[in-house]
């Protein structure tokens, strides 16, 4: 029978929301080949995690050990690799983030198995694997064939994929002895550190003025922090703009950023890579101002204004100014 | 320390207008700037400021075409003290770059390799981590800041959500690097001549052991542009009636 593992990301005792969405991607490929879904779950003192995700999945594959009790790939590689010899799965999916993008290259090198990253899609047919990718800053999509081979690995892009609901019954949980046997010191797992609490939490704004690289340089910088004055809101910006030191970190929205949600969402020179578009999902309304009509971002964005910035964003300020001089 | 850092040279795909070419297997490209990958410039500036810290020799490998020579000239403008171009096989994948860097590096010694977490076109993430495995090395990837003491790495690992991890690597080691991990210098001029004068080397495949048929992992069939689905209402008219518009919107949303 056709075995799919999907292994399951979690940090600082807590499951992470791209496992759900492994477990929904999962779920429709068993279905389809008529096979069965394992939840491949690594860690030491898991046994709620355990619980968590029999919930969720037929069956749960626990492997404990100290060694991994926080994410180092040298032992999670071990571990799955020897996994992957005894039950022989068809496939293996992981999370494209800090944990699929430090394991699976390595992992499907090991293993020789045929690998594809950050995927948008996926199906078989027949024996062999497709997988649809998103390339060139997500204006082009990527139609591959995956080499014929005993397995595959596919690391998905999170916030792509439906997560999987709840299961009716309870799958079985079952415990698989731990291979590891001496510690190394090739890699050692030191600390987390955690992001400095700032003065400005942008994830709690209700309305953001949010720049990227396309407003060319820090000297554009004050008009938008007038415009965000003016409509009582908050400056914020894409990932480049924090790499460049025009803002400092806490403003940036992103997955290795912040989350927001705020009532209106103004996105100015943000040509919107999945990072920065995952994490403005919660908005109640996107506004996308960009020269490029092809710009991922009108893609998510509810209103959009193909022109230059520069014509924009003074009328913009002098019309709103108007508006909110009569309240 | 020796180090070695992998590169490549991609097309400026952000704010151009892109066609996909007849064989429907990639954008069409004439039309394109290239410049060095986003995430190999942070890499080489990391190797630079390292060196310039431990002393020893910094290397650009890169496996391109032809035209990849301006990048590798660009890298020993921005330091780098030398610079080897292999040939690229028509047909790549991520694993195939893989084991034609872990050719080239294999039977050399060093201390240190690093790639960019990623590249702008492609976008695979996978190259760093495969070739280290490929070098029976450890590695640690998305790392913003490396710090070398005693024969070890302490890197410091970006993760989700602003949260980072340490971790201490022993060398020789990869490391992948993401763009942030230092600030972006101006090269001069004299930098540019300099640079022309530095040993810049071209391989084939064969000289590796290898061909121009080696077996492919991934196989791209063909490539589209993604589906209009939902799409954003543009606003039309002159910049004032745009922005009219945008007002009452602005209003309406705000509550």
């Amino acid at each position: 029978m056709t075995e799919i593992f999907a292994l399951v990301e979690h940090r600082q005792g807590k499951i992470r929301e791209i496992t759900y969405e492994i477990l929904g991607c999962g779920e429709r490929l068993a279905k389809e080949k008529g096979g069965s879904l394992t939840a491949i779950l690594l860690g030491f003192e898991v046994k709620e995690l355990a619980e968590e995700m029999a919930m969720r999945t037929p069956r749960v594959l626990v492997v404990e050990d100290e060694k991994l009790k926080d994410f180092n790939s040298l032992y999670y590689q071990k571990v799955l690799s020897s996994l992957f010899s005894k039950y022989q799965p068809l496939l293996l999916l992981m999370g494209h983030t800090a944990y699929g993008m430090e394991l699976a290259p390595s992992l499907s090198v090991e293993l020789d198995l045929p690998l594809a990253t950050d995927c948008i899609g996926l199906s078989f047919e027949g024996e062999r694997m497709k997988v649809l990718r998103s390339i060139y800053g997500g204006k082009v999509m990527a139609h591959m064939t995956l080499k014929e081979a005993k397995g595959y690995m596919v690391t998905l892009r999170p916030g792509t994929f439906a997560p999987k609901p709840l299961e009716e019954k309870k799958g079985g949980i079952m415990i698989e002895p731990s291979p590891l046997q001496e510690v190394t010191d090739r890699k050692r797992f030191l600390q987390y550190i955690e992001a400095p609490v700032s003065g400005e939490d942008i994830s709690q704004a209700e309305i953001l003025v949010s720049v990227g690289q396309g407003i060319g340089g820090p000297e554009h910088l004050p008009m938008f922090e007038e415009l965000a004055k003016i409509l009582g809101g908050t400056i914020s910006c894409s990932r480049p703009v924090v790499d460049r030191n025009w803002l400092p970190k806490e403003r940036q929205v992103g997955i290795s950023g912040k989350t927001v949600k705020p009532k209106i969402y103004i996105a100015v020179g943000i040509s919107g890579a999945f990072q920065h578009v995952t994490a403005i999902k919660g908005a109640e309304t996107i506004i996308a101002i960009n020269k490029d009509p092809r710009a991922p971002i009108f893609s998510v964005a509810d209103y959009g204004i193909v022109d230059d910035f520069q014509k924009v964003i003074p009328l913009l300020k002098e019309k709103i100014k108007g508006m909110m001089g009569g309240v | 320390m020796k180090i070695i850092v992998c590169v490549k040279r991609v097309p400026k795909t952000a704010e151009a207008d892109l066609f996909i070419e007849k064989e429907g297997k990639d954008i069409k490209k004439d039309n394109l700037v290239f410049a060095l990958n986003d995430w190999d410039g942070y890499a080489i500036r990391e190797a630079v400021r390292i060196r310039e810290d431990y002393g020893g020799e910094v290397i650009a490998l890169t496996v391109g075409p032809e035209d990849s020579k301006e990048v590798l000239t660009r890298c020993l403008a921005m330091g780098v003290d030398r610079a080897l171009r292999i040939e690229e096989p028509p047909a790549i994948d991520a694993l195939l770059i893989a084991k034609i860097l872990a050719r080239a590096i294999q039977d050399h010694s060093f201390d240190l390799i690093l790639t960019g977490v990623q590249t702008e076109d492609d976008g695979w993430g996978q190259v760093g981590v495969a070739l280290a495995q490929l070098l029976g090395i450890p590695h640690a990837s998305i790392v913003n800041r490396i710090e070398i003491e005693n024969g070890k790495g302490k890197v410091k690992r970006e993760l989700e959500g602003g949260l980072e991890e340490l971790l201490e690597v022993k060398l020789p080691a990869l490391f992948t690097i993401q763009t942030g991990i230092n600030e972006p210098k101006y090269v001069s001029l004299a930098a540019i001549l300099e640079a022309e004068e530095k040993e810049m080397r071209e391989i084939g495949l064969e000289e590796l052991g290898l061909t121009s048929k080696e077996p492919l992992y991934a196989i791209l069939e063909r490539v589209s542009f993604p589906p209009a689905g939902k799409m954003a209402e543009i606003l039309k008219g002159t910049p004032e009636e745009v922005v009219t518009q945008l007002s009452e919107i602005i209003k309406k949303k705000k509550g």
